[in-house]
C-alpha cells in the first residue's frame, strides 16, 4: 500500500501544479475576502479564523474529483479493486495522498495566509493546530463524495453539492478551535470534538466508500 | 489448476444477457469467446474476473487467481514504462519485472515516459502488466486491438509460454493467434431471453 | 397477519395505492381545511406575539414533516440495501421533492413567525439553520439520483448516501446547536411551541398535522407510483433494445 501512495504522490506531483494549485486558490480568496469587506483590519481579524477555514474547505474540494477518475477512467481502478489489496485500504490511501498534497501545504501555509487577515497573534497555534487536525476529516469525506460521483460525467458541481453539506461539522467545530484560540478563550471541547470527527471519519467512511466504488464498478 | 463455469447467469444494467453458460479450461489451455457485439463478451469476462457479481452459477477459482485486461491499459502516462511496471509488481506481490519486459521486448523503452510511447507500444506494455502480476488465469478482452502483426505474433508467443508454463487465458478476440490447444465457444447460444412475466419484480426486468 | 413484503411487489402496490388514493386525498384535503381554518380564525391571538403566530399551524405540521420523510427515506433505503425491493427505492426517490419542499415551507413560515420578533426576515436560529442544512442534503440526494443512468445503480448509491447524510445530518444539528448557543442565552428564540400551549391551540394543530401527514401519503403514492410506471417503461425499451 506505501507503494500505492508514493505513486499517487509522484503522480500528483508529475501532473504539474500537484500542491500549487490548492494553495494558489487559497490565496485567490484570502486575497479576494478583503476587496470585497474593506481593508479595515480590526474587521478582517474578527472573520479571519472563519474565512481561513472556509478557504481552505473550498481549496481542498478542488482537488477531490481527481482522486478517483483518472484510474477509473484508464482502466487503473479495475486493477486495484482485483489486485489483494483490500479497497477500503486503497480509498485510505488515496484520501491520504490528498491529504499530503492538498491539505498539508494548507496547514503549512496558514500563518502566511492569517498575516494577511491580520488574525489576532494569538490566534496562529489555534488555526494550525485546527486545520492540522481537521483537514484529513475533509479528505476522508471527500473521497466519500468523490466515490459517489466517479462515473458522472462533469460531475464536479455535484461533488460539491453533495460534500459540502458534509463538511458543516467539521467547519463548524474547527473554525470555533481558531476563533476561541484568537479571542484567548479555551478551546479544548471544540478541538476534541473536532478530532473525534476525524477519527471517526477516517475509520468508518472508507467502508461506505468502498461499497459505492464497488457498486460504480459494476 | 482447472477452472470449471457452471450455469453462470451474468447481467449488464440489470438485465441478464447471459445465461447459463458452463465450460471448463485446464492448465496450459486457452479459451477463445467468439459471438456477435453486444452478446455480452465483455460482461462475461468482467464477471468472471470479479468486477461485478453474477446473477446465478458457479465459478470454481476465486477472483484472486484471475487478472483482467481490457481495451484501457492502466497505464500512467506520466510514469515511466519501468515504473508502471515496478508498481504493480509491488500491488500484486511479484518480485521482477525483467521477465516481462523481455517477453515484451521493451528493454529499450524502460525509462521512457509511457506517455511518448506509441499506441502498439502502450498495449505492450499494458499486456506486460498481465505477466508482471503473476496470477495464472488471464481474462483478456479485446487484447490486439490496435497491435500490428508483428506485435500479435509476440504476444500470440507471449500467450504460449504462459500456457506452457501451466497458466490459463479466457480471451475475446476475432483474431487468430496461432495457439495451439485452444478451444473455442460461441456465445450466441447462451442468449439470455427474458420473458415477459408479470408478477414480482420482474415487472421491471 | 399477511406480510407487509407482499406490497413489494410492484403491481399489488399499485392497485392497492390506488384503490385507497381518493380516501387519502379526500381526508387529507378535509383535514387541512378544518385545521388550518379552525386554527387560523377560531382561535384567540396570542397576547404576545398576535396573530401572525398563526403561522405555527402550518410551520409545525411541515417541519415535522421534512423530518419524518428523511426518516421514511432512510427506512425505505435499508430496505432497499437488505431486501432489494424496487418498490421501497422508487418511495424514496418519489418522497425526496415532498420532503424538500416542506422543508421550504417550513423555512417560509419560520422565517415569516420569526420577523415580528426578530425585527429581521432570517437569523441563523439553531433550528432554522439546521433545516437550511436539511434542505441542503434533500437536494443532494435528489441531484444524485437524476445524475445516474442506470437504475439499479442510481438506487444503490442514493440509498448509501441517504445512510452516510443522515449520520452527518444529526452531527450537523449538534454542531449547529454548539455554534449558536453563545449568541442567544436567554432570548426565547426558539420557535418550538409545544410546552406551554394550551388545548385551545393544540387541538387544530393536531387536525393540521394529520392533514399534512394524510397529504404526504396522498402525494407519496402518487409519485412512487409515476416512478414504477417510468421505471417500467424504461426496463420494456432495454430489453427491447437487447432483442
Amino acid at each position: 500500500m506505501i507503494a500505492l501512495l508514493n505513486r499517487d504522490l509522484r503522480l500528483a506531483m508529475r501532473a504539474g501544479g500537484g500542491f500549487g494549485l490548492g494553495l494558489s486558490f487559497f490565496l485567490i480568496v484570502v486575497v479576494l475576502i478583503p476587496f470585497g469587506v474593506g481593508p479595515e483590519t480590526s474587521l478582517l481579524g474578527r472573520i479571519a479564523p472563519g474565512v481561513l477555514w472556509v478557504a481552505a474547505l473550498l481549496a481542498c474540494l478542488l482537488s477531490l474529483d481527481r482522486m478517483f477518475a483518472l484510474d477509473f477512467e484508464d482502466g487503473s481502478l479495475d486493477l486495484l479493486v482485483t489486485s489483494p489489496l483490500p479497497l477500503e485500504g486503497i480509498i485510505t490511501v488515496k484520501a491520504i495522498a490528498h491529504w499530503l498534497t492538498t491539505g498539508l501545504p494548507l496547514v503549512a501555509a496558514a500563518p502566511v495566509f492569517a498575516l494577511l487577515m491580520s488574525l489576532p497573534a494569538n490566534g496562529y497555534f489555534a488555526l494550525v493546530l485546527s486545520l492540522l487536525i481537521g483537514t484529513p476529516a475533509l479528505s476522508v469525506i471527500g473521497a466519500f463524495g468523490a466515490a459517489l460521483t466517479v462515473g458522472i460525467k462533469r460531475g464536479g458541481l455535484l461533488l460539491s453539492l453533495l460534500v459540502l453539506p458534509l463538511y458543516v461539522p467539521t467547519l463548524i467545530f474547527g473554525a470555533e478551535v481558531a476563533r476561541r484560540g484568537a479571542e484567548s478563550q479555551p478551546y479544548t471541547s471544540p478541538l476534541l470534538l473536532l478530532a473525534g470527527i476525524s477519527f471517526a471519519a477516517l475509520a468508518l467512511l472508507p467502508f461506505a466508500s468502498a461499497a459505492v466504488l464497488r457498486v460504480n464498478l459494476r | 489448476m482447472e477452472l470449471q463455469v457452471d450455469k453462470l447467469c451474468v447481467a449488464r444494467g440489470g438485465l441478464a444477457v447471459l445465461k447459463d453458460v458452463s465450460f471448463t479450461v485446464k492448465s496450459g489451455q486457452a479459451l477463445v469467446l467468439r459471438g456477435p457485439n453486444g452478446i455480452g463478451k465483455t460482461t462475461l469476462l468482467r464477471t468472471l474476473a470479479g468486477l461485478q457479481p453474477a446473477l446465478s452459477g458457479r465459478v470454481s477459482l476465486e477472483a484472486e487467481d484471475m487478472v483482467y485486461a481490457a481495451h484501457v491499459d492502466g497505464i500512467k502516462t506520466t510514469l515511466t514504462v519501468k515504473e508502471n511496471l515496478v508498481f504493480w509488481a509491488q500491488i500484486f506481490g511479484t518480485k521482477t519485472i525483467d521477465q516481462a519486459i523481455n517477453a515484451f521486448s521493451l528493454s529499450d523503452l524502460i525509462d521512457k515516459p509511457a506517455g511518448m510511447l506509441s499506441a502498439g507500444q502502450k498495449r505492450r506494455l499494458g499486456l506486460a502488466r498481465l505477466m508482471v502480476t503473476g496470477r495464472p488465469v488471464w481474462i483478456l478482452d479485446e487484447p490486439t486491438v490496435s497491435l500490428d502483426l508483428t506485435a500479435v505474433v509476440m504476444f500470440g508467443d507471449v500467450i504460449q509460454t504462459h500456457l506452457e508454463g501451466g497458466g490459463l487465458a479466457i480471451m475475446a478476440t476475432h483474431i487468430d493467434l496461432g495457439l495451439k490447444n485452444a478451444m473455442s465457444l460461441e456465445l450466441g447460444g447462451y442468449k439470455a431471453v427474458s420473458a415477459l412475466q408479470d408478477d414480482f419484480d420482474e415487472a421491471f426486468l | 397477519m399477511a406480510s407487509i413484503w407482499e406490497y413489494a411487489n410492484p403491481l399489488k402496490f399499485m392497485r392497492t395505492t390506488e384503490a385507497a388514493l381518493p380516501f387519502i386525498g379526500w381526508a387529507a384535503a378535509l383535514c387541512l381545511v378544518c385545521g388550518l381554518v379552525w386554527g387560523f380564525f377560531f382561535t384567540p391571538d396570542d397576547f404576545r406575539q398576535g396573530s401572525t403566530v398563526k403561522i405555527f399551524y402550518v410551520h409545525v405540521p411541515s417541519a415535522m414533516m421534512a423530518i419524518n420523510i428523511w426518516v421514511m427515506m432512510l427506512i425505505t433505503s435499508l430496505v432497499w440495501i437488505v431486501r432489494r425491493h424496487h418498490v421501497s427505492a422508487l418511495a424514496a426517490r418519489a418522497a425526496a421533492p415532498i420532503g424538500a419542499v416542506m422543508t421550504l415551507i417550513a423555512l417560509f413560515t419560520g422565517a415569516v413567525w420569526g420577523q415580528p420578533m426578530w425585527g429581521t426576515w432570517w437569523a441563523w436560529d439553531p433550528r432554522l439553520t439546521s433545516f437550511l442544512i436539511l434542505f441542503l442534503f434533500y437536494l443532494g440526494y435528489m441531484a444524485l439520483w437524476t445524475a445516474i443512468e442506470d437504475d439499479d445503480t442510481a438506487a444503490d448509491l442514493t440509498s448509501i448516501l441517504c445512510l452516510v447524510g443522515s449520520v452527518f445530518a444529526l452531527l450537523s444539528r449538534y454542531a449547529v446547536n454548539f455554534w449558536n448557543q453563545g449568541l442567544h442565552q436567554g432570548a426565547s428564540l426558539s420557535l418550538d411551541k409545544k410546552e406551554n400551549v394550551a388545548d385551545v391551540f393544540w387541538y387544530p394543530a393536531l387536525v393540521s398535522i394529520a392533514g399534512f401527514v394524510l397529504l404526504f401519503f396522498a402525494l407519496v403514492i402518487v409519485r412512487t407510483n409515476t416512478e414504477i410506471r417510468a421505471r417500467r417503461a424504461r426496463a420494456l425499451l432495454a430489453r427491447e433494445r437487447l432483442g
